[in-house]
């Protein structure tokens, strides 16, 4: 009972990230219909520029926090206006192809700046891990459930409660008819990016402190929150988070009981099933382009 | 091109490639001439489910992997002649695809992407974690050499002659499928499938059929690859890998078999000479692959035709 208890507060942990990263591949797929094969590396940037700010620069936890959200925001923007908007004729396999150089030239960049070491930092606050009926639970665990409601309730005030956010939604239904009543819908491409990559930054921050940040981080982790996100229903908010909870269970659960060797096969055993059985998610939004 | 300008080109390619075969002599150039030759297959064979039957794979180094496991396993642990692991080793991989493309060839655009993909990294983690099979992370070491009857492919230009001589033969036959009655239900299927299926196109089997295909081709690279190196390790054929046969396709030209040619070429070359960038390889790579599909999304065989004809549409003018 207690190993099981303990298992699931890893899954649990892990599962929060998978929700975070998911979230960002969700919301971009959801107003731009675009998958972007480098929102891993967004993850690695955050981390990592969440690390030189907070250890090797001394900013206050919550500072570094916001700045490297906002930092790797502003790449992301650079890189829809550089590198998507340009694009001419916007089928799948050029925008995938694009999108994997940006991962292999921002792994690049990565190492670069940050080197081949691996980084870590400190948990957000110094407690000892909490007991829960004999299991260990750390206090950043609780940081990271904390931070993915709290961005899991701004996301939903934004798009319920805002006009961009209603825009936005808008331009995810239709982005023709959106255009036409007036919703600058460049503008809102612009924007999901920067979120997107945003949220990104925020998955990286928060596990940089209970794992090694090294440049080549992203892509392992990218593909495991793209899976959550298939496993909920891509393009639907709720789906990502169940996704990614989901995911992070099976996967603790798989470690656990079965061998340690098949943790990373879990996801994409579940992608799938999921595609096989369900290609629009366990609770996506409706039809799918399937045939 | 006709059927004459065809022979023409297979007469001068032959050439080519007996001239290199018959002047070179550095080791270094064999080699990376014989690893043009594997990735011209492997591009080959997905140009086949993706250039022309218009069905995306981000997981076609799994079957490169198959073939080369199968064989590896084959004639070292069970010490098969590697001519008759041959047939199995291409036939599993196959086999595989079969099975495998039947649920995930329904899917379509990004979701039969991320289905291949899922698949790739899959048959990835096997190779990394079935260690008593596939020796695990730290590789397969000890394949033997290609013998075929008294010949042994062991020096470099033996196996530059093997590895070209299939590429020729594969080309041939990719173009014979394309331009047969076959083919142009393919290339039907790229332009619109529910069209194609109207006018009496079996799609579903056609995908199918050219997925296998695909697979026994990427098999047949692997397992020239694994006797080429007596080596293999799960490294070679992850996610990257698969990336990076994309990426051929696409970088030279989609739908065009010397494209492949082209992509795979470049695509060797290419990491040997950023090597002159040590530290910045990874960046220029990654910046070389998005301006080339920024600008060029066709690829390089079908831009560069592009890019002059717009410019003689402008002279006229």
């Amino acid at each position: 009972m207690q190993e099981i208890l303990q298992y699931l507060f890893s899954g649990l942990t892990n599962g929060a990230i998978y929700a975070v990263i998911a979230l960002g591949f969700s919301m971009l797929y959801s107003s731009t219909e675009l998958i972007n094969f480098a929102h891993g590396e967004f993850v690695m940037l955050g981390a990592l520029c969440m690390v030189t700010l907070a250890v090797n620069l001394g900013f206050p936890l919550i500072p570094a926090f916001f700045l490297s959200i906002c930092a790797v925001a502003a790449a992301g923007l650079l890189f829809e206006r550089l590198a998507i908007r340009p694009v001419r004729h916007p089928q799948p396999i050029v925008l995938i192809i694009i999108t994997v150089g940006a991962s292999i030239f921002l792994r690049g960049i990565g190492m670069l700046i940050w080197g081949k070491d691996a980084h870590s930092m400190p948990p957000f606050s110094q407690h000892p891990p909490l007991d829960v009926a004999g299991a260990r639970l750390l206090i950043q665990s609780v940081w990271i459930l904390v931070i993915l409601a709290a961005l899991t309730a701004a996301l939903q005030m934004f798009y319920r409660r805002t006009l961009t956010g209603k825009a936005m939604t808008a331009c995810a239904i239709s982005k023709k008819a959106a255009w036409i009543v007036g919703i600058p819908t460049k503008w809102m491409v612009l924007l999901a990016f920067g979120l997107s990559t945003g949220m990104g930054a925020v998955a990286g921050a928060i596990i940089a402190p209970i794992t090694m940040s090294s440049y080549d981080m992203g892509t392992m982790l990218g593909l495991k929150g793209f899976c959550a996100a298939m496993l909920g229903g891509l393009g639907s908010l709720w789906g990502a988070i169940l996704g990614g909870f989901l995911l992070g269970i099976l996967e603790a659960l798989g470690v656990g009981f079965i061998t340690s060797g098949l943790k990373d096969a879990t996801a994409f055993v579940l992608l799938l099933l999921v595609l096989y059985v369900r290609p629009q998610g366990i609770i996506g939004p409706g039809e799918v382009k399937r045939f | 091109m006709d059927d004459r300008s065809h022979k023409i080109a297979y007469a001068v390619f032959a050439l080519v490639v007996i001239l290199l075969g018959w002047r070179v002599d550095n080791q270094y150039y064999l080699q990376l001439m014989i690893f043009i030759g594997l990735n011209t297959l492997l591009a080959l064979s997905l140009n086949m489910l993706m250039g022309y039957a218009g069905q995306i794979s981000l997981g076609h180094a799994a079957f490169y992997g198959i073939g080369a496991y199968v064989t590896a396993v084959l004639t070292t642990t069970y010490q098969v002649a590697p001519i008759l692991a041959l047939p199995a080793a291409v036939g599993s991989a196959m086999l595989i695809a079969w099975f495998v493309g039947i649920p995930t060839l329904r899917l379509s655009g990004y979701y039969l992407g991320m289905g291949t993909l899922g698949f790739g990294m899959i048959v990835h983690i096997v190779f990394r974690e079935w260690s008593s099979v596939t020796g695990g992370a730290s590789g397969f070491v000890g394949i033997p050499p290609l013998e075929i009857g008294p010949v042994v492919f062991a020096s470099g230009k033996n196996y530059f002659f093997l590895v070209w001589a299939v590429v020729l033969l594969c080309l041939i036959m990719c173009r014979r499928i394309i331009d047969s009655r076959v083919g142009r239900a393919l290339r039907s299927i790229h332009d619109g499938e529910k069209a194609a299926a109207a006018v009496g196109v079996d799609t579903k089997k056609l995908k199918l059929q050219v997925f296998v295909l695909s697979a026994g081709m990427a098999a047949l690279a692997g397992f020239l690859y694994a006797h080429l190196v007596y080596f293999i390790s799960p490294g070679t054929f992850s996610f990257v890998a698969s990336i990076r046969i994309v990426t051929m396709v696409v970088i030279g030209g989609m739908a065009s078999i010397w494209g492949a040619l082209l992509g795979a070429s470049l695509l060797t070359l290419l990491p040997e000479w950023l090597h002159a960038f040590s530290e910045f390889e990874m960046v220029v790579y990654g910046l070389i692959l998005m301006s080339v599909m920024i600008f060029l999304p066709r690829g390089l065989t079908r831009g560069v035709l592009d890019v002059y004809e717009r410019y003689r549409k402008n002279h006229d003018r």
